[in-house]
């Protein structure tokens, strides 16, 4: 790899610590990309040094998602900041069934964010960003003053192709469809939450961030006739079969018995008074699919590292009101509303 | 999960509501209050309603913190924030609680005020002596269930010697507010409300025991069963009720004795009892002001009471007038009889109290609720 100009000193990964000149466009910058982010991300796109990538796409649509990540901590158990901006548009592009291709990444870090943080970051992006089979082939970085920012957000950009003739879709679910989910619920949320501040409780559950492309691959390879996937991300399961319901004008009911939650998220969640069904996923995919090929689908899915603990939750139903509802435990219904805010804990 | 799919077994669930459905005489009506939004909230959430025969009515008390406390307090620890300056600590359920002008702990947190969100007392006294050049104030709220730590953070930050930490204190008493209920013209002379018997929180009884019930038993002849917050437990209590009903008995019966016993915890109450005292009168909301049933903090310890160390104005507020909260904590009316529910008034823009708490009932009758409202209009089409 060919650097820009040759820089007096390196730059201090080990104690060195942005600077407003790091976003200024000027030396410090072009530092910055030569020497950390050239470095990891590493692709021919990105060695040709212009302010776009240029390359050519395989044959079929074009899919194109963008996320931008805010999380706080910015690293927890099962990953980080760097490597969740990876899996979260690498997920957004797969569901619609595309093989994602091409990433862009847009950084915005705070003066003082130190860089050995920054380098631990970019690499777990470019790790993440190898195991999806994507490169990260364009990029920005802008820094803002101390006390502007979290640390450091990113916004990532992912382009995919749909080479198979799939046409999944929110609004082609269709009453009689099963509804199959790839794995456990919350992991990611409760992850995340033991970290918070004020809310320190020792768990061994790591989030669930991973890449989806594989087992999305393998599942309209076998069955191309599934009308939509989605990932549960900020409002868990809840939320997004609300807004198929919405989508598609029809009502769902699951059955909680067969909904897999880890004990440990479970408990958690108990004494927090939160729902495993609004806890955010970062790793899981739920299918809808026409029923006489739900079973089919399942093993597949079952098959992958992905989907081991796949499990068919619940059925499309016919309704104007568009209600999605729950079989409880306990043999009881009730609604699965959307959530009205961020869930907070109860009182007692 | 051990020890808590037990209690959650949907088989045993069909045999306790099979009993149900034998033991209660299909010639009278069984009404009887669950006090606690916990209860409410489990009713709903695991489909309740579903299980109990037509002629066993659940109807819902007050016994939800966050509903119950009256706006003007709200607005007063809105006030400590801003105008104040302190770090105020709360509970995180009672952050979105709109006040006056719907103006919240969080809307005034995005104005620029320092609120915190808090999962214990003890955390609001760390904040405290984190940031010695901050005052900290832990808005305190709650039933008997978060007293004993709020005392405990007191008699801690005392013997700690911390200096900027104080407590705006709004704890209140269940025995008084079931009082309240049954002393109501609507329960006495009116007539509005029948009630057969009380299902008791059984986490308020493992701190008071459940020995301050006994005199509804005696007194008001109405029986009162405590219970767990699991659905088995719930389904249990209501099977005892009615078995006192047929059996013309009013008693305290104990269905949680895997945790209460009469006497509840005798530190927990004496550690209470040195720190507090009985306000004279609190106001509450839906309730109005009701005689000795809320906490204040002794004078002993008046450094850390924030009512005194602040000068805070105490201003009655109004409720919306169409809202039926009042009679709905009451136990006169449901949800469902009310104009704004689920129209005006949702759990994204709540008028009244039920509505802004996850377990007051408005808000458990709209998030779990809502389909039983639309089998009953397919039923009428």
């Amino acid at each position: 790899m060919t650097k820009r100009t040759e820089y007096s000193h390196a730059l201090d990964l080990q104690n060195g610590r942005v600077e407003m000149a790091h976003g200024s466009g000027g030396k410090a910058m072009a530092q910055l990309i030569d020497e950390l982010f050239l470095q990891a991300f590493s692709n021919p796109w990105l060695e040709q040094m212009n302010d776009q990538a240029c390359f050519t796409l395989p044959p079929g649509r074009v899919v194109m998602a963008t996320d931008s990540h805010v999380i706080s901590p910015l690293f927890f158990p099962g990953g980080d900041i760097g490597s969740l901006s990876v899996h979260g548009t690498v997920n957004d592009v797969a569901m619609s069934g595309a093989v994602p291709k091409y990433l862009s990444a847009g950084f915005i870090l705070e003066e003082g964010f130190p860089l050995a943080d920054l380098q631990r970051i970019v690499q777990s992006m470019a790790r993440a960003a190898e195991e999806a089979g994507v490169a990260i082939v364009t990029g920005d970085t802008k820094v803002v003053e101390r006390g502007k920012g979290d640390g450091c957000f990113i916004n990532t950009t992912g382009i995919g192709v749909l080479v198979e003739q799939l046409n999944l879709s929110g609004n082609r679910v269709q009453p009689g469809d099963k509804i199959i989910l790839s794995g456990t619920l919350g992991d990611h949320g409760v992850a995340i939450m033991s970290l918070r501040e004020g809310l320190t409780f020792e768990t061994t559950i790591a989030s669930d961030s991973q890449s989806l492309h594989d087992l999305v691959a393998a599942m309209v390879a076998e069955v191309p006739e599934i009308n939509c996937m989605r990932d549960p991300t900020r409002g868990g399961l809840a939320a997004t079969l609300n807004e198929i319901a919405q989508s598609s004008h029809v009502g769902v009911t699951i059955y909680e018995a067969t909904i897999p939650v880890k004990p440990q998220v479970s408990a958690a969640c108990e004494f927090l008074g939160l729902d495993p069904l609004y806890v955010a996923n970062e790793g899981k995919l739920v299918a809808f699919c026409p029923a006489d090929k739900a079973e089919q689908l399942l093993a597949v899915m079952r098959k992958h590292s992905k989907g081991q603990e796949a499990a068919i939750i619940g059925e499309v139903t016919a309704d104007p009101l568009k209600f999605v509802q729950m079989e409880t435990v306990f043999g009881g219904r009730r609604m699965v509303d959307w959530i009205s805010a961020e869930q907070l804990p109860r009182i007692c | 999960m051990k020890y808590v799919d037990e209690y959650r077994d949907g088989k045993l669930a069909r045999e306790i509501a099979e009993r149900i459905r034998n033991e209660a005489l299909p010639s009278r009506q069984y009404n009887l209050m669950e006090f606690c939004g916990g209860h409410t909230h489990a009713i709903f959430r695991y489909g309740i309603p579903d299980l109990l025969p037509d002629n066993v009515n659940m109807i819902h008390g007050p016994g939800c913190p966050v509903c119950v406390l009256p706006i003007s307090r709200l607005d007063t620890a809105i006030e400590l924030a801003v105008a104040h300056d302190v770090i105020l600590c709360s509970y995180g359920d009672m952050m979105r609680v709109p006040g006056s002008r719907k103006r919240s702990l969080l809307k005034a947190r995005a104005e620029g005020a320092d609120v915190r969100m808090v999962y214990s007392s003890m955390d609001a006294l760390k904040l405290a002596q984190d940031n010695p050049d901050r005052e900290v104030v832990f808005f305190a709220i709650g039933f008997e269930t978060t007293t004993p730590p709020t005392a405990l953070v007191i008699h801690q930050a005392k013997k700690l010697g911390v200096k900027n930490f104080s407590v705006f204190c709004n704890h209140v008493l269940t025995p008084a507010a079931i009082s309240s209920i049954l002393d109501s013209p609507e329960a006495g002379e009116l007539g509005l409300l029948k009630l057969d018997g009380f299902v008791g929180p059984a986490h308020v009884s493992t701190v008071i025991g459940s020995q301050p019930y006994e005199r509804f038993a005696v007194e008001y002849s109405k029986p009162i069963v405590i219970a767990g917050f699991e659905p088995l437990d719930l389904l249990q209590a209501i099977l005892m009720l009615i078995r006192q009903v047929n059996e013309g008995r009013a008693e305290v019966e104990n269905e949680f004795s895997r945790a209460v016993t009469r006497q509840g915890n005798e530190r927990a109450k004496q550690i209470v009892d040195e720190t507090f005292e009985e306000r004279d009168s609190f106001e509450w909301r839906g309730l109005g002001f009701v005689p000795r049933s809320a906490l204040q903090i002794r004078a002993e310890f008046a450094g850390f009471d924030a009512e005194k160390r602040f000068p805070v104005e105490y201003r009655s507020s109004a409720e919306n007038s169409a809202c039926l909260c009042g009679p709905i904590l009451h136990g006169v009316k449901s949800p469902r009889d009310c104009t704004l529910f689920g129209g005006a008034c949702t759990p994204e823009n709540p008028l009244g109290p039920c509505m802004v708490s996850s377990e007051g009932a408005c808000a458990a009758y709209y998030s779990y609720g809502r389909h039983q409202e639309s089998l009953i209009a397919k039923e009428h089409a």
